[in-house]
């Protein structure tokens, strides 16, 4: 561990602390529809969407309105990409002639990226043309990551209003969404990134030849191997830029290509990596400020803020640690970091990034369901590649997903207030609101399907043939990438222990029902609380009412939390890289 | 007034209150009863699923199947310990209901027929608006309302209270209740009630738990734990998958012991214990809630409304000063002043005479030689005095006394209007005497504060509970009270509608309010207020429209309500937060003695270094059952209420029960294994 590493650290959550407030309160302006800086441009646009589609501007929905029309969009936006993919063959902008995506596989993409989960089961420099890309999986990215920050704002009002009815309107809210935060701000990094070196273009693929032409092993159709020198190299081209911006903006994490943000082409200095990881966080912790200033309640806005900066900084910390630490088997090897080397363990990480920026990019991409990667997870150490499995397992709450990252985080508050509340003499309250059985139902069912999801999945996978066939290691890694692998599902968020083979029929659908689950049948009982906490009263606070401000509360959050979650997962943990690592210091690797 | 009666409160160590419970806890095995409780449930099922691989263990001569039978027994001990906490919670009140029983006992009743003439019914037969007689000795066979003549009640089978107590016609001392027994005199009851709904009927229902009904609050929690079982159970029956990919299969035993520790069992087990418990501690300051849903309710008060006079103040306004007018002696004034109170019968008359012959050396004298005629107090003239010897004497308040002076061209002089002033600024109430139209001078009337409300009325406010003070007094004379008293607000010149009307005002900014009341014309805010406390020296419809009973009368009583309130959801959410918290230290006993055996490495995991796999699962099995049991008393009394703030209170507790329920488990569990052995269990 180096003083520069702890320096990049604390430099990121400096940043991501400046940026909560602003973001917030433009956001507030935003979803309330007050005047910002750039409605002269926008409501003309705004105001034509609404003339082309028939929407009605000041219907109000009650939240099983919004939930439906919430539905009712993904699942048509789900299935136009299914059919994107499964016709692409057909379709322009396909320069290097990829054939249509096989159903499992289609099916499998189309929930990824509807859900903002972004799981790719798939090469995509492979498999998906321009076309598909462009405005299948880059309309996702925006469409997905405006669903999750819409359900937040709705959730928002219901804590916020009371004796009301209705939570806003869904196509309102999505398309002021699109207009004010997403498209504006992923513009403007797109051109950023291009001035880092990011790609933009429609061009087919360039070949290359190596400057050491390379010799390597082939199986031939008969199954023998025979060695083959290869001359050149194809370097996969496209429109990147676009796509890469609302990708980290949007929490989605779905590369361009194959390597993700490992890939020069996608992450190309340590500036666009920084950039990203701020992107990555932005909204996510601006929502925090929305919450506490549509509640009329900063303070817990910033309770919440910090309970997440609690969480992330402990993970990142213990991932940079791990991964400093090394490898204890490479016994007499030098691992200390140097003027002339990173030090640690550099498996599957990209010198540009080094162990510091690599260790946080995975924290902060598994803390927000992001799932971008730098380097591959896989390679991590046991208690390295614990950081963002734990993160994951979390519930994605540490910032989380855009929006959905806030209303998980609420269920944990709500679950939080409702144990500890009673231990100040009253009926639990959250902001004024009485927490009563149906909300601690919903609650429930919310953290039900997460682990039922996760669990059920992978202990099945893990005693099936199918399931035991993606495992590419065995042993307790082999479990890790299990657990990794639907726990990401169920998250949303789509990076992969990078072992597991995942494109076979049992992964792709399974993972495909898991991030459906993980995805709206967790949403809907969010919703469901808070259309019933927008028709309760609001109790006015008094010196006996429970707070849900300061340090205090914060630290109740934090280990609600971690004995809600440490307590469903750590007996699959304790199989996975905790024994791992146990066995990699008995001399065991796997 | 007697604060709080513990006259029936049997002791908990009743040998017939163990001996009951012990019997009710296997009783209520019957998984039909205890499917209500689903982490317990789940418990018994274990329990049986273990019990049945033990018998077959032992039916195929597997060796070693010592640790299958002490599981299961101590799971089952699990059950058992669970339902002796809720028997014991219920023991007290069934040991009160027996008591009651006795009074119900059937009696005859004399019935007055229409046309006049008496008729013996036995008193099941009674029905409403039935007219009985009820003569010294005999009890009141029903509830009812006095309509006919006043007469002394023993209500001690009710209340606890030896002292007799005086009941009606009219006003609002008129309600008597079955059960209860004439003293003296004879009086008319019109019976209010049917057989099998009478208060005592009721009573009965509620000490006895039969009547129970799970309260919000509880129903919420109750979903709380169940949703946790359901995700213990998910993890714990994964994890078999898990162990056999490792290649590290379990047992049976070992995954329903380790399921049993994980689901909370401790809170599982003692939350009706804990919800009956709040009621018997009303029980036990003689108050009957209606039902446990008030109880919650009165933990959530934001407003108080208390009555001045009794709750706040003394009974009444005594005399403690005389101010002359100018050119009258004091003595003077002091004869008036006592001339004019003698026939007053009202505890303000009364201390006036007092306040004189303490003062004055002026005795009460032998007044019938001057054939006096006095003149008693009427809404007309809000006067009342004594015309002898050719006088007129007078008292009352100031507006009437000037009325009646100055039309006689005597107006109040200067003097007494400035005193009459200053005494009404400093809450006092001034009377003015006069003779013969004259006014001779001021007399002042005081609020006596009642010791120590100040301070009550301080902690209230710590705990976030806002006083007002209801009086009749006008608004100077009652904010100088309630500054001296030390409440947060008042209503002045309260009439019935304008409590209701701040009530609604306080619900409408969604404040709960609690209060207090007797008469007939409290009774519709009564059913207004979240929290209403009848009298039971009340009438009925006070009685009826309330949601709780206190016994002793006591208005006081409702700032313990509050605290028995509080109490009851801290113990609920203490004992939760215990509950969870163990499971920590619970993972580190099982999970390494699970998989020790395939990966010595986990054995760092055994941080309490327990000796043997099968003892660190007995340890965690055994201090899970007897957590329970240990916490018994505590559920029973429950957590003390501190009044503290929030932030304080929660600080406090989360400590205690949050950072202690992680930690102690860790020392329980070694301590058993310790035990384990020496006894040579496992």
């Amino acid at each position: 561990m180096t003083a520069i590493g702890w320096f990049q650290i604390g430099v990121f959550l400096a940043v991501i602390l400046a940026l909560t407030k602003p973001l917030g309160v433009y956001m507030v302006r935003v979803f309330n529809r007050e005047p910002t800086i750039l409605d002269p441009v926008l409501r003309p646009v705004e105001r034509l969407v609404y003339r082309l589609t028939g929407v009605h501007e000041h219907l109000e929905m009650p939240w099983t309105d919004y939930t439906t029309a919430m539905l009712l969009f993904s699942g048509v936006s789900m299935l136009i990409l299914y059919l994107i993919e499964r016709m692409q063959k057909w379709l322009p902008w396909n320069p290097e002639h990829l054939g249509n995506v096989t159903p499992d596989l289609a099916w499998n993409t189309a929930v990824s990226f509807t859900s903002n989960t972004n799981w790719q089961a798939y090469v995509p420099e492979t498999t998906m043309s321009y076309f598909t890309q462009m405005a299948g999986l880059a309309y996702h990215n925006f469409a997905s990551a405006a669903v999750g920050i819409v359900l937040a704002i709705a959730v928002i009002r219901g804590i916020a209003r009371h004796e009301a009815e209705t939570l806003g309107n869904f196509w309102v809210d999505l398309t002021r969404c699109l207009l004010w935060v997403l498209l504006p701000v992923s513009l403007l990094v797109a051109l950023v990134f291009v001035s880092q070196g990011v790609v933009q273009n429609l061009k087919p693929y360039t070949t290359v030849s190596l400057v050491e032409p390379q010799m390597v092993q082939v199986t031939g159709a008969d199954g023998k191997t025979s060695t083959e020198t290869v001359h050149d190299q194809k370097i996969a081209q496209g429109p990147v830029a676009s796509q890469e911006a609302i990708k980290i903006l949007g929490t989605n994490g779905g590369g361009f290509y194959n390597a993700n943000s490992a890939h020069p082409f996608e992450n190309p200095t340590p500036s666009t990596n920084f950039l990203q990881l701020v992107l990555i966080f932005a909204i996510p912790s601006g929502l925090t400020y929305t919450l506490g200033r549509m509640t009329r309640s900063p303070g817990h806005g910033w309770a919440v803020w910090a309970a997440m900066a609690a969480l992330f900084l402990c993970g990142a910390a213990t991932a940079y640690w791990a991964e400093a630490q090394g490898n204890p088997l490479l016994a007499g090897v030098n691992q200390a970091a140097g003027p002339l080397q990173p030090g640690g363990n550099m498996e599957g990480k990209e010198t540009r990034f080094g162990i510091a920026s690599t260790a946080l990019y995975a924290t902060v991409t598994t803390d927000a369901s992001c799932g971008a990667v730098n380097g591959m997870h896989d390679s991590f150490t046991p208690l390295g590649g614990m950081v963002p499995l734990i993160n994951i397992m979390l519930g994605e709450i540490v910032f989380g997903g855009v929006g959905s990252g806030l209303y998980g985080m609420i269920v944990f508050v709500i679950l939080a207030v409702f144990i500890a509340g009673l231990m100040v003499g009253r009926t639990p309250e959250y902001l004024g609101k009485k927490i009563e059985a149906y909300d601690v139902k919903m609650a429930m069912l919310f953290v039900l399907v997460g682990s039922f999801t996760i669990l059920v999945f992978s202990a099945f996978s893990s005693v099936e043939k199918s399931g035991l066939a993606g495992i590419s290691n065995p042993g307790p890694h082999g479990l890790s990438q299990l657990l990794y692998a639907y726990s990401s599902a169920t998250g949303n968020n789509g990076s992969a222990f990078a072992g597991i083979n995942a494109n076979t029929l049992w992964f792709n659908s399974t993972l495909g029902v898991a991030m459906l689950l993980g995805r709206f049948f967790m949403a809907i009982p969010v919703l469901a609380i808070a259309g019933n906490l927008a028709r309760k009263k609001i109790t006015p606070e008094s010196l006996g009412t429970f707070r849900v401000t300061g340090a205090l509360f914060t630290t109740l959050l934090v280990s609600t939390i971690l004995i809600v979650s440490s307590l469903t997962f750590f007996p699959a943990l304790s199989l996975g890289p905790i024994l791992e690592h146990l066995l990699m210091y008995a001399g065991k690797v796997f | 007034m007697t604060t709080v009666s513990h006259a029936r409160a049997t002791p908990l160590t009743d040998p017939r209150i163990l001996q009951r419970a012990i019997l009710d806890s296997f009783a209520k095995l019957d998984p039909r009863v205890l499917v209500k409780n689903p982490v317990m449930f789940v418990v018994e099922v274990g329990a049986v699923v273990t019990t049945f691989q033990w018998a077959r263990d032992v039916a195929g001569h597997v060796t070693g199947n010592a640790f299958g039978l002490q599981i299961s027994l101590w799971l089952w001990f699990t059950v058992l310990f669970a339902n002796f906490a809720e028997a014991m919670a219920e023991g007290r009140g069934k040991a009160q209901a027996d008591n009651l029983r006795k009074a119900r006992t059937e009696t005859m009743a004399r019935r007055i027929r229409e046309d006049g003439t008496r008729e013996m019914v036995p008193s099941s037969a009674l029905r409403a608006l039935d007219l009985v007689e009820v003569g010294p000795g005999e009890f009141i066979p029903g509830d009812g309302e006095v309509v006919v003549g006043v007469a002394s009640v023993d209500e001690s089978a009710i209340t606890g209270e030896s002292a007799p107590v005086i009941r009606e016609a009219g006003g609002d001392r008129s309600a008597v209740t079955g059960g209860t027994r004439v003293l003296s005199d004879e009086i008319q009851v019109c019976i209010t009630s049917n057989p099998g709904e009478t208060f005592l009927d009721r009573m009965i229902k509620l000490v006895e738990g039969a009547a129970r009904q799970k309260t919000p609050n509880e129903i919420a929690l109750n979903i709380l734990l169940a949703g946790l079982t359901i995700i213990f159970l998910l993890a714990v029956v994964t994890l078999q998958p898990y162990a056999i990919y490792s290649g590290a299969p379990q047992n049976i035993f070992v995954l329903v012991s380790l399921l049993v520790c994980l689901i909370p069992t401790t809170i599982g087990g003692l939350l009706s214990a804990i919800g009956i418990a709040g009621m018997d501690r009303m029980i036990q300051r003689n108050v009957i809630a209606m039902s446990g849903r008030a109880v919650e309710a009165s933990g959530d008060v934001d407003v108080l409304l208390l009555d001045k006079t009794g709750t706040i103040t003394l009974g009444n306004r005594q005399a403690t000063q005389l101010y002359p007018a100018p050119g009258v002696s004091e003595a003077e004034l002091a004869n008036a002043a006592q001339l004019a109170s003698l026939a007053d019968e009202t505890p303000e008359g009364r201390s006036i005479v007092v306040l004189v012959k303490d003062k004055y050396g002026l005795r009460g004298r032998e007044l019938a030689s001057l054939n006096p005629t006095f003149v008693p107090f009427t809404a007309q003239t809000r006067m009342s005095g004594v015309d002898l010897d050719g006088q007129e004497i007078r008292k009352g308040a100031y507006d009437a006394i000037e009325k009646y002076s100055s039309a006689f061209g005597q107006p109040v002089p200067k003097e007494i209007k400035d005193v009459v002033q200053t005494i009404a600024n400093t809450g006092g109430t001034p009377l003015l005497v006069a003779r013969n139209r004259k006014v001779l001078g001021a007399v002042q009337l005081e609020d006596i504060v009642k010791g120590g409300m100040k301070e009550r009325f301080d902690q209230l406010r710590a705990m976030g509970i806002r006083t007002v003070m209801i009086t009749g007094d006008n608004p100077l004379t009652a904010a100088a009270i309630a500054r001296q008293a030390g409440v947060d607000g008042f209503l002045a010149e309260a009439k019935p509608e304008d409590k209701m009307a701040l009530i609604r005002g306080e619900q409408a900014k969604g404040k709960l309010v609690a209060m207090t009341g007797d008469g007939t014309n409290d009774a519709p805010a009564l059913a207004q207020a979240d929290v209403g406390v009848a009298m039971n020296t009340g009438t009925q419809a006070a009685k009826e429209a309330g949601n709780m009973v206190d016994l002793d009368s006591n208005p006081t009583k409702l700032i313990e309500i509050v605290e028995i309130g509080k109490q009851l959801l801290i113990t609920r959410g203490a004992l939760t937060t215990f509950s969870v918290a163990n499971d920590v230290a619970k993972y580190f006993a099982i999970i390494p003695a699970m998989f020790a055996a395939a990966f010595p490495q986990l054995e760092v995991l055994n941080v309490m270094h327990l000796r043997t796999p099968q003892s660190a699962i007995l340890s965690a099995v055994i201090f899970n059952a007897l957590i329970i049991i240990a916490l018994i008393p505590l559920a029973l009394r429950g957590v003390r209420y501190r009044p503290l703030g929030a932030a304080a209170l929660l600080r406090r507790n989360l400590l205690i029960y949050g950072l202690g329920g992680v930690i102690a488990p860790f020392i329980g569990i070694k301590l058993i294994d310790m035990f384990v052995a020496v006894l040579r269990w496992a």
